[in-house]
């Protein structure tokens, strides 16, 4: 997969600082190599971001996890350039967006991208409709054509019938739906998710998750979804960054960042996260070889058989009817053995190894 | 006192910087400049001539009729009663009473066009830019902090005793809170709606008038009451500078104690006021009080259009 990738969004080492003497302090940084902190006190400038690095490919949803105040909504902003960096470049399909002209910078914003915010933004003047169909306006698309589009993007939301209303008409979970409806109404290259399902109450969240994650399946757009909720991370992205101070601390797969957490930040993160779902056979297996080679020759007729990319929930599903381990076998060959204890462990987190 | 020296415990009384006969220069200098003034004079004047003779021109009832309308459609049936009744009283007080209010009106309305024309780009700079709106804020509290009097001198001394003079002066009085209120009302506006404005490749034009501009009506037709509100109590003070209309009246009661020309143009500028009042506040009414329907959907319009559609 990593070799197939097309990257549609690449930053290069963005550094956002904040303050009046920002470019003498980034200078600082390079010749100095200064800490967050030595920058706070000799220049009175905030790092927001540092050093950011990553790629997105086509249709992959990138997740960016991190508290309040890490710089993950300033981050964001750099993808479609609400804020300048302070140093390093974005790419999107190849285009320095840092170098683009006003003009150019709009065009790529009112077609490329859709923004979805935590604070809903919406124009409280305008109907649903007109809300929705905001970016083709700004281009100068044609009335009818705009009312076809916004009603179709009305529709992906289940929204229909609400597009004469105004924003104060319709409850939270129904505006972010707009902002949804908004975001996707240019049909964008890329998809940038503020914090979008935060300020929900957990079930019209959990609502708005399902309709958003049907929606990427259909649509497969590139995107950026901002989050500080571990367990809406996990569910929604197809990679992780975890960040920390203006720093990505780790970016990597749902199931890496909770078996190998980078430090013991991401560590303390992901203590309370299930693995159940995430943690796969292939992981907790013990080699086919290996095991014959312990226990003897084997009768494994019996024995329940698995596939190495099934998770612990299946495998306990397997486990449960019988007493014999759990033979795991890939294209009708067996690769490994998943014991009861490997199992228990497993959903523990902890390696069978390390353990015993 | 000359003779007595300089005295150190007063002065002020042996120094004479000369401001006095200095001012008296400018004046000689605009007396003998006056066709330097004369385009905008001339401009003026066309102006407050034009609006007055057509408000002299139609009929006091045609005139009634077309207000009570106009406050119908802005304020709703309440206003438009309160509005009526008001007109009603005016007419009533004297038989020349409506055309003094009209030739007030007429002022009014040149003045508040042209503050309009000078205050609504000068509020959006100030609300756009930090830097405008310190350099603009002490000229506004000048404007509203010199007492009237203080600027007369000068306009007349420019300009001449006359209607233009008192337009001028009107609009230094009534300017003010329309550039202030416009300022804070685009300050106002959700800045996260303006970022998303962005976000979605709006132009900062298209900002301004799609965004920024609709979500300030309010505030900025705040400070168009208030404007009006300004240059009408201004018309007594613009008749001492010979502009005619029930300000004068006051004026000329004042010099003969004559009440019952006090009365006459006191109360008529009050019922004036009133009438203005009622029309812009209602105005000012978000789409939220309205029901969230168009201005095109309620009232006499409203009306209308309702009966053309039953047509169709």
């Amino acid at each position: 997969m990593a070799d197939a990738r097309e990257d549609v969004i690449r930053c290069e080492g963005i550094w956002k600082i904040f303050g009046d003497r920002s470019r003498q302090a980034m200078e600082a940084v390079r010749s100095k190599g200064l800490s967050k902190k030595d920058i706070r006190e000799e220049f009175d400038c905030v790092v927001g971001v540092q050093d950011a690095s990553f790629s997105v490919g086509r249709g992959e949803i990138f997740c960016i996890m991190g508290l309040s105040g890490s710089g993950k909504s300033t981050l964001i902003r750099h993808i479609n350039r609400l804020i300048e960096p302070t140093s390093g470049t974005v790419f999107i399909e190849g285009q320095n967006v840092n170098a683009m002209n006003a003009e150019t910078l709009r065009k790529l914003r009112a077609e490329k991208i859709g923004m979805v915010f935590q604070a809903m933004a919406l124009m409280p003047h305008r109907t649903v409709r007109d809300n929705v169909a905001f970016s083709l306006e700004v281009r100068g698309v044609s009335e009818t054509e705009r009312a076809k589009v916004a009603a179709k993007a009305i529709d992906m939301v289940d929204l229909t019938g609400w597009d004469r209303k105004y924003p104060d008409e319709l409850s939270g979970g129904m505006q972010q739906r707009v902002g949804l409806a908004r975001a996707l109404a240019a049909d964008p290259t890329i998809l940038l998710m503020d914090e979008p399902f935060s300020a929900l109450d957990p079930l019209i969240r959990r609502q708005l998750q399902g309709t958003f994650m049907e929606l990427s399946a259909e649509l497969h757009k590139t995107t950026i979804f901002i989050t500080h909720d571990l367990d809406e991370a996990i569910r929604i992205g197809d990679r992780i960054a975890i960040m920390k101070d203006g720093v990505l601390v780790q970016i990597g797969t749902p199931e890496e960042i909770v078996t190998q957490p980078a430090d013991d930040y991401v560590a303390d993160f992901v203590a309370g996260i299930s693995k159940l779902d995430l943690v796969t056979a292939a992981r907790i297996m013990q080699p086919f070889a290996a095991y014959v080679q312990a226990q003897g020759p084997q009768e494994t007729g019996g024995w329940p058989v698995g596939k190495p990319e099934m998770n612990l929930n299946e495998l306990v599903d397997l486990a449960v009817g019988t007493d014999h381990p759990i033979l795991i076998a890939a294209e009708g060959q067996p690769v490994g053995v998943v014991t009861k204890r490997a199992l228990l462990r497993g959903i523990q987190g902890r390696d069978e190894e390390r353990a015993a | 006192m000359a003779d007595e020296g300089f005295n150190w415990l007063n002065p002020f009384a042996s120094i004479d910087l000369g401001i006095a006969s200095w001012a008296d220069g400018i004046k000689q200098w605009a007396i003998s400049n006056r066709e330097m003034i004369q385009p905008i004079k001339r401009f003026f004047e066309t102006v407050i001539v034009g609006i007055e003779s057509a408000l002299q021109a139609t009929p006091p009832m045609a005139m009634l009729v077309v207000l009570v309308l106009i406050a119908w459609q802005a304020a709703g049936r309440r206003g438009a009663i309160v509005v009526g009744a008001c007109l009603v009283i005016l007419g009533l007080l004297a038989p020349e009473a409506w055309g003094l209010a009209m030739t007030t009106l007429a002022i009014v309305v040149a003045s508040v066009i042209l503050c309009v024309l000078i205050g609504l780009p000068l509020g959006v700079l100030a609300g756009k830019s930090d830097r405008f709106e310190g350099f603009i804020r002490p000229v506004l509290d000048t404007m509203q902090t010199i007492p009237a009097f203080v600027y007369l001198v000068p306009v007349v001394m420019m300009i001449g005793i006359g209607n233009v003079s008192g337009v001028i002066v009107t609009i230094i009085f009534a300017l003010p809170p329309l550039v202030r209120l416009t300022s804070l009302g685009i300050r106002g506006v959700n800045p996260s709606v303006v970022e998303a404005a962005r976000a979605f490749g709006a132009s900062p034009g298209q900002i301004l008038r799609k965004v920024e501009l609709p979500l300030a009506t309010p505030t900025i037709l705040a400070g168009l009451n208030q404007t009006i509100m300004l240059s009408l109590s201004m018309v007594v003070i613009a008749s001492m500078i010979s502009v005619k209309g029930l300000g004068n009246e006051v004026l000329r009661a004042m010099g003969r104690l004559d009440a019952g020309k006090a009365i006459v143009g006191g109360l008529g500028i009050v019922m004036l006021a009133i009438v203005l009042d009622r029309i812009t506040q209602g105005l000012g009414r978000s789409g939220r009080d309205r029901g969230h329907r168009h201005w095109w959907e309620t009232g006499p319009v409203g009306l209308i259009t309702a009966m053309f559609k039953k047509t169709t």
